[in-house]
């Protein structure tokens, strides 16, 4: 076993118990914590697959962006586990089939490579091929079209998000940051001039 | 005696060798740099103590010299005490989240032409990666510390972290489409040819955005909401004695002389020496890029104390504004111009 087999095995070992822990684990704040372990891990799988800019991508946007707010979310919660139990068995079947779908579509993935002969795995690329520069040519040339519809909707999703909670409440006492700065010394303050002692008069 | 010991260094085999050389850089590397951060904290305390005219610590060793010593060694004696209700084992792991980026991101600073750890091809990436893992411990410490002060302290800290590490993003993009490439010593390269040449011209508004949300980020005054010692006691780490409280002091340096650092390879030439160019330079040339580097990191340091000696500490929903409405949009509009600067090749910096 190479050294390099060691760490995929290593890491997806990470991965699998992580993912698992996600869901069967009691406190909503370790899921999430195992959740960002899991996206971790992925990203050091990928770094094997010279995928580095995917790679740390995931570990920026993922775990240093989304899963903050997650976390941010869930430790304000005060989530009472018996009342979430309550509907298990009554939400089971449901359940069990987005579960089946889901292992059915991953097994018809995983299915091309055990049931069919082999390919010739990818060659290594050497050390001055640009990972990142080849997505660039890609994502801007072939895929501009789908890339920038993405764009525009994510877009839209910002501007409604935004409009949702713009609220004109009358009545608010609302500070204007551009007056604030815009104050100058003889708004607020008035220089007296005193003597420091008084005159005998 | 050398050459006898240089034979039986290349006689070891070269799986043996490798590991052993990396492992030597990276002591070179992170010896230096907490000899830093303790001397970090003795200059944070004289620098502003002359700022507000008193004379700072000047009775350990002389002059004062031996002070970090003591204090560190103070540190390692005192005991670590778990609060009843806190979750233990992430109270304990909080600290090591918090350090392990704020040192892991050194393996790709260039500290001269080819001075480099791992010369990594997304190496500005991988920084910005790194930096944005640091806010779990912060968040981590204050969930699992069971205290409400610690929690407020992350949450504040969440927030802020999100906010700046968007603003900072963007200005790394501005760096990284001037400087051509990801690599940061392929960036220090394309500002060679004196002080007009680095980027803190052509980039001005995002060189300033960059240094002030990197202080927004390592939660030093006036944006040290996380900790307000005023409001909330000392923030996330309120509940931390000892050498689980030192870890996080030294993370908040060693993320300090990391900001730095970078704000001095990304704007100003890292290891390329200021008078380049000129006829001053003949003169110069004896000195070694890294000292140039780390004057400029040190002269980025100082403002970190001279901010914190002058500026109060902002109100959260200033800090949430400037963040969000003022830095991002700034950051937006200039890399569209810098866009139309690259296509028109503007002279001389996008040749």
């Amino acid at each position: 076993m190479t050294f390099e087999l060691f760490i995929f095995y290593l890491f997806a070992a990470v991965l699998v118990f992580a993912a698992l822990r996600v869901v069967t684990v009691r406190n909503p704040v370790h899921a999430v914590l195992f959740l960002v372990l899991a996206f971790f891990s992925s990203a050091a799988l990928w770094l094997l697959l010279e995928a580095e800019f995917l790679a740390l991508v995931l570990v920026l946007v993922y775990v240093g962006a989304v899963m903050v707010l997650f976390l941010f979310v869930v430790m304000m919660l005060d989530i009472n586990v018996a009342v979430l139990r309550e509907g298990f068995t009554r939400y089971l079947p449901v359940g069990l089939l987005v579960g089946l779908a889901i292992v059915a579509e991953m097994g018809l993935v995983l299915v091309r490579y055990f049931v069919l002969p082999p390919g010739s795995a990818p060659k290594p690329v050497g050390p001055d091929f640009s990972n990142t520069r080849m997505l660039g040519d890609l994502l801007y040339t072939h895929y501009v079209y789908p890339f920038e519809i993405a764009a525009a909707i994510l877009l839209v999703a910002i501007v409604a998000a935004i409009a949702l909670t713009l609220r004109r409440r009358p009545g608010t006492k609302h500070q204007d940051p551009a007056a604030q700065i815009a104050v100058r010394r003889r708004d607020r303050v008035r220089l007296v001039r005193m003597d420091a002692e008084k005159k005998p008069e | 005696m050398t050459a006898t010991l240089l034979e039986f260094w290349n006689g070891l085999p070269e799986d043996f060798r490798i590991p052993v050389l990396i492992l030597l850089k990276i002591v070179a590397i992170l010896v230096p740099l907490m000899l830093s951060v303790a001397y970090l904290t003795f200059a944070e305390r004289k620098i502003i103590g002359y700022m507000q005219i008193r004379i700072g610590p000047q009775r350990v060793g002389p002059r004062g010299w031996l002070q970090p010593i003591a204090d560190a060694l103070k540190l390692l004696l005192k005991e670590i005490i778990v609060p009843a209700n806190a979750n233990r084992f992430l109270f304990l792991l909080a600290p090591v989240l918090s350090i392990g980026p704020a040192l892991a991101a050194w393996s790709v600073m260039p500290f001269g032409h080819g001075m480099v750890l791992a010369n990594v091809d997304a190496g500005l990436l991988f920084l910005l990666a790194l930096t944005s893992m640091g806010v779990y411990g912060v968040i981590i410490a204050g969930w699992a510390s069971n205290s409400k002060y610690a929690f407020l302290g992350a949450m504040r800290s969440a927030a802020q972290m999100v906010a700046y590490e968007i603003a900072m993003g963007f200005a790394l993009v501005g760096a990284l489409m001037a400087g051509g490439s990801l690599n940061l010593g392929k960036i220090v390269l394309a500002q060679q040819g004196g002080v007009l040449h680095w980027f803190w011209l052509p980039l001005l508004p995002l060189f300033f955005i960059y240094f002030i949300s990197g202080v927004a980020e390592t939660n030093r005054a006036p944006f040290d909401v996380a900790e307000g010692e005023s409001e909330i006691v000392a923030g996330f780490h309120v509940e931390y004695s000892g050498m689980a409280f030192a870890v996080f002091f030294l993370a908040e340096y060693a993320n300090m002389i990391l900001i730095s650092t970078l704000a001095a390879v990304l704007f100003l030439g890292g290891w390329l020496s200021p008078f380049e160019g000129t006829g001053w330079q003949a003169y110069v040339n004896w000195v070694p890029g890294t000292v140039w580097l780390l004057l400029k990191a040190a002269g980025f340091l100082f403002l970190f104390l001279w901010f914190r000696a002058t500026f109060p500490r902002y109100r959260y929903d200033q800090i949430m504004r400037l963040g969000w409405k003022v830095f991002i949009p700034i950051t937006i509009v200039w890399l569209f111009l810098e866009g139309f600067a690259i296509l028109f090749h503007l002279q001389p910096w996008f040749a």
